[in-house]
């Protein structure tokens, strides 16, 4: 009874102390961090946005997407992103991983697939085409391929947009990125910045 | 995909940044949880809120201030849950329903963050910010206010079961430690790239003429201390995969430091604290072998992709982002089973056989390599506790540790608490595979289904979070099954804990004798890593068979 009566007693000690936490740690301090980032980093703070020309915005209105963010590539003449499960593709209100175990036979049959359709639309042998082309990543909204997957693309985008295939891969190039400071991640390229230069360079 | 040199060269990254930071913010942390004096801040804090930060609590008042101060909190996160639909920027949400508000409520409060709803389309911003982040905070201070309270416990002598005081070891954590590393870090990851801003969802125009629906948030705010307090829920569905959470191999880096800084910080404390800075060291390296072990063979296992769909696809590149790459993506789950955070930045369901089996192995050591920010430093200590008990049963002497005796009501409490988490584990997995209702949420059959069953109950047991996510969770039988172990796994073995530490408290400090097992040396160190291994580990060989193993070897 004893024990009872001091867990009530302190419970209403408790809700006050989480009274108080709450305005400091659940309205002052996310409302700080949100006010120092929109002044000093709008751009970063509102989602990397950029427009067709390769630019940086803030307004969604501007923008064709983010550039940390990949989305469904339309447009066969363009580099492609991996496969996504989020949603149809690319859907930020459904992110999603396959969560498909090792073992899958679904994954295996999918990848076999995937890897089959790549090896066509890229008119190599299957055993050229990289993991990244044939597997779905764990957001679903992977923005990046790896170096040999564009550099997989490089001879469709050519023939199809009627670039030069030096041209094409001079562009790969200024959207890679290697890693950083030598040994984080992986050498990767950027789907959606590289396709607005491919686009831009058509004029 | 990724090779040798940059796989070796990330850890290496990451021991240099621990290895400054460690000792510093360790020192820190043992002032803080000593030091009589109060912040004018804290003082101010205190009067408007009627507490006596001067109480030496005994420990069942400390016990009961801890419980009463948890069932609040779980009682408000439930409520606003349940009347989301009325809060402001809600973004139109509905309410939770009561088993999915309930198990939300116990996983955020008990330090788990186990999320059974995708957060892009269930929780808005206000119950992200005033709920989900305020808990983030004071579950991590809970955590290691106990902890601390057990180191001040084991320093003391004869001080009548007095621990501390349980308000001011909270506020405290929470003013001077978790706060301003989350200010910092939290910019750090918007600089970075991580989103920070109170939109909602609203559509652009993609570059071949689609539509994507761009969502907003205050994600960077949450993540920061998301990380730094060993929770692990994440803003989005996918967590730390989702590249507004997560936007480089950078940021990435960032987080794995987070999440094990005050874990290891806490252990040098506690060598501050017991005035013998060598045993906070050997707890310490204790952690580091484990983790360094579980990190090694979950990169080698994923850049070896050993298994049936990497080998057809090349490399376990599904449910991982190029931009972290099979290394980036190891190192993280190594990271985030060795401590309690349970943040994904790939998806674990994916994972090669024998990586999926060293997350859930690590899980099962107890989160003790090196835990959660307070539970990982006593999970290590009971079980230095069960070491010298071995020992010193072997050479026929009362076991001590730190000056303490061992006696009989010290082993029962460290016994009991030592098989809380196994018989919440393999009891829950029991249900879970025997009820129409467990079995109707695994996503496949055979050795891999018991995988996820097992790992969601290993997951909710320990407060770790992370899931193998092909299980179908948000189902009143799941979020019922799985809060009830969340909230008796956290706060059952607290309690054995602060008992201890109160006795320990009353306890005289006998001197080292000749019959004394030193527990700084590296013998120990050795000895307390096989009692780790042997000890918790065999408890689930079994299961671990029919699940991991067995897939590994298939």
């Amino acid at each position: 009874m004893k024990d009872l009566h001091t867990l009530f007693r302190t419970s209403l000690a408790g809700l006050r102390v989480l009274v108080l936490m709450t305005l400091v740690l659940g309205v002052a301090y996310p409302l700080a961090i949100t006010g120092i980032a929109q002044a000093t980093m709008p751009w970063h703070a509102d989602g990397s946005l950029v427009t067709a020309d390769g630019s940086h915005t803030t307004d969604r209105g501007d923008a064709v997407g983010s550039a940390i963010v990949g989305q469904v590539v339309d447009d066969e003449r363009l580099f492609q992103p991996r496969p996504s499960a989020a949603g149809d593709g690319y859907d930020l209100l459904s992110t999603y991983g396959s969560n498909l175990g090792p073992l899958s036979p679904e994954l295996v049959t999918t990848i076999e697939e995937r890897k089959a359709e790549v090896a066509e639309r890229e008119g190599v042998d299957a055993s050229a085409v990289p993991a990244d082309a044939v597997t779905a990543s764990a957001s679903g909204l992977d923005p990046h391929i790896s170096t040999a997957y564009a550099a997989l693309q490089v001879p469709r985008v050519a023939r199809l947009t009627g670039l030069d295939q030096d041209e094409v891969r001079r562009l790969v190039e200024d959207h890679t990125d290697g890693r950083t400071l030598g040994v984080l991640g992986e050498p990767h390229v950027n789907v959606l910045t590289l396709d607005a230069a491919v686009l831009a360079a058509l004029g | 995909m990724s090779d040798v040199l940059p796989a070796l060269g990330q850890v290496l990254l990451l021991v240099a940044a621990l290895a400054v930071a460690v000792p510093f913010l360790g020192r820190y942390l043992a002032h803080l949880y000593t030091s009589p004096t109060h912040l004018r801040v804290e003082s101010a804090a205190y009067r408007v809120l009627r507490l006596d930060p001067e109480a030496d609590q005994h420990w069942r008042t400390y016990t009961v201030s801890l419980l009463g101060f948890s069932l609040v909190s779980i009682l408000a996160l439930f409520g606003l849950g349940r009347l989301q639909q009325h809060l402001p920027l809600s973004l139109g949400f509905s309410a939770l329903p009561s088993d999915g508000a309930w198990n939300t409520a116990v996983s955020f409060v008990t330090n788990t963050n186990w999320q059974w709803y995708s957060g892009e389309v269930t929780v808005g911003h206000l119950m992200q910010m005033s709920g989900l982040s305020v808990q983030n905070f004071v579950s991590a201070a809970v955590g290691m206010a106990a902890a601390a309270a057990f180191a001040r416990g084991l320093a003391r002598s004869q001080r009548d079961g007095r621990v501390g005081n349980f308000w001011s070891d909270l506020v405290r954590g929470v003013l001077r430690v978790l706060l301003p590393g989350a200010v910092v870090s939290a910019l750090l990851l918007v600089a970075l790239g991580a989103i920070q801003n109170l939109s909602g969802t609203s559509p652009v125009r993609t570059l071949t003429g689609g539509n994507q629906q761009l969502t907003g948030g205050p994600v960077a705010s949450q993540e920061a201390i998301k990380q730094l307090g060993t929770n692990g829920g994440g803003f989005y569905n996918v967590n730390s995969a989702h590249p507004f959470e997560n936007p480089t191999a950078l940021s990435n880096l960032l987080q794995v430091f987070l999440m094990l800084v005050i874990p290891f910080a806490m252990a040098w404390a506690f060598g501050l604290i017991v005035r013998d800075r060598r045993q906070g060291v050997a707890i310490l390296s204790v952690m580091a072998l484990l983790l360094g072990a579980s990190i090694a063979l979950m990169t080698w296992s994923e850049m070896a992709g050993p298994g049936l769909a990497p080998h057809a696809a090349g490399a376990a590149m599904e449910g991982k982002e190029v931009r972290f790459g099979e290394a980036g993506s190891a190192l993280f789950g190594a990271v985030t089973t060795g401590t309690s955070t349970g943040a994904v930045n790939s998806m674990h369901d994916s994972l090669t056989a024998p990586g999926g089996g060293v997350a859930i192995f690590n899980m099962m050591l107890g989160e003790i390599a090196p835990g959660g920010t307070g539970s990982g430093l006593y999970g290590m200590l009971m079980l230095a506790i069960v070491t010298v008990f071995l020992c010193g049963l072997m050479v026929g002497r009362t076991p001590e540790y730190l000056g303490k005796k061992i006696g009989q009501r010290e082993i029962v409490l460290v016994a009991l608490y030592v098989l809380t988490t196994p018989v919440l584990v393999l009891c829950g997995a029991a249900v879970a595979l025997t009820a129409g209702d467990g079995l109707a949420g695994l996503q496949e059959s055979g050795p891999h289904g018991l995988s996820e069953a097992l790992y969601a109950v290993t997951s909710a047991s320990n407060n770790n979070g992370s899931a193998f996510g092909g299980l179908t969770s948000g189902t009143p039988f799941w979020n019922t099954l799985l809060g009830v172990l969340m909230l008796v796994g956290r706060f059952l073995p607290m309690i054995f804990v602060l008992a201890l530490a109160g006795r320990f408290a009353s306890q005289q400090q006998a001197p080292p004798s000749a019959g004394t097992l030193p527990t700084h040396r590296p013998l120990f160190v050795a000895l307390l890593s096989g009692v780790a291994l042997v000890v918790v580990g065999l408890t689930y060989v079994p299961v671990l068979a029919l699940g991991p193993i067995v897939e590994s070897l298939s």
